[in-house]
């Protein structure tokens, strides 16, 4: 055994004296320049990458255990996490159904926008406000009344058509009544031939009536029908129906013709009131006649509660 | 081969060079532990006390050159100034080598105080150092030489035992 020999204290290189004072010699001159100069900066670097994997050594076992601790408590955290998420799913979804709502409402007012410019008549936005419950009256009423210079009889119209007439007017709101309405009339014409007509509303909300119409009047099935501006409420060549069905009956007097609305008389919620229609000449006295708007003043009258 | 070595005689079980390397090695991972707050100022100095442990029970097997490499490793770990642990060894391992028949002959308590003496010699070299270049001294580094004096004995006794030759299962 190696270690069994006595110690051979002479001659076993310098002295332990000598090796102290030769190595804290060397590590204060180490000292010094590290202090001072800044030069075993590479030095350093080296051995600090030959010892990293040892360090990564021993950082690992508390690695280890907050790993575990991790993977222990997952599952609360993914509860946790699943719940917050369907939250915000929630939150989203809604908001995501506003904005799709946005957006269409976006495009009726940029296209009510182009109506407006297109057209030489001062025009206002109106937004609609309450819609009268009576399924009998298509009435409505919107935002602008005498405050904003509505005037009853003026025409209604959307980006598309022409959607009623306002009938009564408060300051703050006016009573729109819809060309849908029962025995509402618009003056017309049809545009393939210009024949000039009356169109009645008939109560239902998708439907309008050409009444008083020859058997054998020139309407087909597709016409168009705008306004003939001939009353002077509604400007002249506004789009208001289309024909859909024509009924020559010869056992009747008059054909059934039967027209949808091209305005959406009852999905927009902004609309547009044509606010200046150059005002007509006195028409004259004659006897026994019964013009359109007077009808629809007694109409009117008639439907105060 | 005597397996009972007497109780006096145990520093000269044998030690190979390499499991002196080992355990320095070792030591070195123990100071790399991430210790933080009050632990840090607590940590033991467990390179130190290998260093101590080896320099005192096989002073041919191991010089302060030894001890000044493990200081530079130290030192890049802990990015202290370069040979500043270094220093700090150096001095350590020059006491344990010149005290080494003394500390062996007391029993391991006794030997502790000796030990702690020795570790407040080369904390406060360190901490020289640091108060020269830094300008200042932080008191509870000190703490660390105590709880690494009160180490000496469970790592003496690990140490030997694990010097100590195997038993063969087969003899009994």
């Amino acid at each position: 055994m190696e270690d069994t020999r006595t110690l051979r204290f002479f001659n076993r290189g310098p002295s332990a004296v000598a090796r102290l004072v030769f190595f804290a010699m060397l590590s204060l001159l180490l000292l010094f320049v590290d202090a001072r100069y800044r030069y075993l900066e590479s030095a350093r670097e080296i051995i600090a990458i030959i010892i990293y994997p040892l360090q990564r050594a021993t950082a690992l076992p508390s690695e280890i255990l907050g790993d575990i601790g991790a993977y222990f408590s997952l599952q609360r955290h993914l509860i946790a996490d699943n719940e917050k998420l369907h939250l915000q799913h929630d939150a989203d979804a809604a908001q995501l159904q506003q904005m799709q709502s946005l957006q269409a409402e976006n495009e009726q007012l940029r296209a009510l926008l182009d109506v407006k410019q297109r057209a030489a008549y001062t025009m206002q936005m109106a937004q609609i406000v309450y819609l009268e419950r009576d399924i009998f009256r298509r009435k409505l009423f919107v935002d602008k009344g005498a405050q904003a210079n509505v005037q009853a009889g003026q025409a209604v119209v959307d980006n598309t058509g022409v959607v009623g007439q306002v009938t009564r007017v408060y300051p703050w709101l006016s009573e729109v009544t819809l060309v849908t309405d029962k025995d509402h009339a618009v003056p017309v014409h049809a545009v393939r031939n210009g024949l000039r007509s009356v169109v009645f509303g008939s109560g239902n909300i998708s439907e309008l009536e050409l009444r008083y119409q020859p058997v054998n009047a020139d309407i087909q099935v597709g016409d168009e029908l705008v306004t003939s501006g001939l009353d002077g409420t509604y400007p002249p060549a506004l789009p208001v129906a289309k024909v859909v069905k024509v009924e020559r009956d010869p056992a009747y007097p008059f054909a059934h013709i039967v027209c949808v609305p091209l305005a959406g008389v009852d999905r927009h919620r902004t609309l547009l009131i044509v606010s200046s229609v150059p005002p007509l000449p006195e028409r004259p006295a004659s006897e026994g006649s019964q013009d359109e708007p007077q009808r629809l003043h007694k109409n009117a009258k008639r439907s105060k509660p | 081969m005597n397996i009972e070595v007497a109780k006096d005689r145990e520093f000269m079980l044998p030690a190979s060079r390499g499991f002196i390397v080992i355990s320095l090695f070792v030591a070195v991972l123990l100071e790399w532990l991430p210790w933080r707050g009050w632990l840090l100022a607590l940590r033991p100095d467990f390179v130190a006390l290998v260093l101590l442990y080896w320099c005192t029970h096989k002073p041919h097997r191991i010089g302060i050159g030894i001890a000044w490499v493990f200081g530079i490793f130290v030192d890049v770990a802990d990015a202290s100034l370069f040979g500043q642990h270094a220093l700090a060894y150096s001095v350590l391992a020059f006491g344990g080598l010149v005290l080494n028949r003394r500390v062996q002959m007391f029993n391991l308590r006794e030997q502790s105080v000796h030990v702690f003496g020795l570790l407040l010699a080369s904390y406060t070299v360190y901490a020289l150092v640091h108060w020269q270049v830094r300008g200042y001294v932080a008191w509870e580094y000190f703490l660390g030489s105590l709880t690494s004096a009160l180490l000496w004995t469970p790592l003496t006794l690990l140490l030997q035992a694990l010097r100590r030759p195997h038993r063969d299962p087969y003899e009994l």
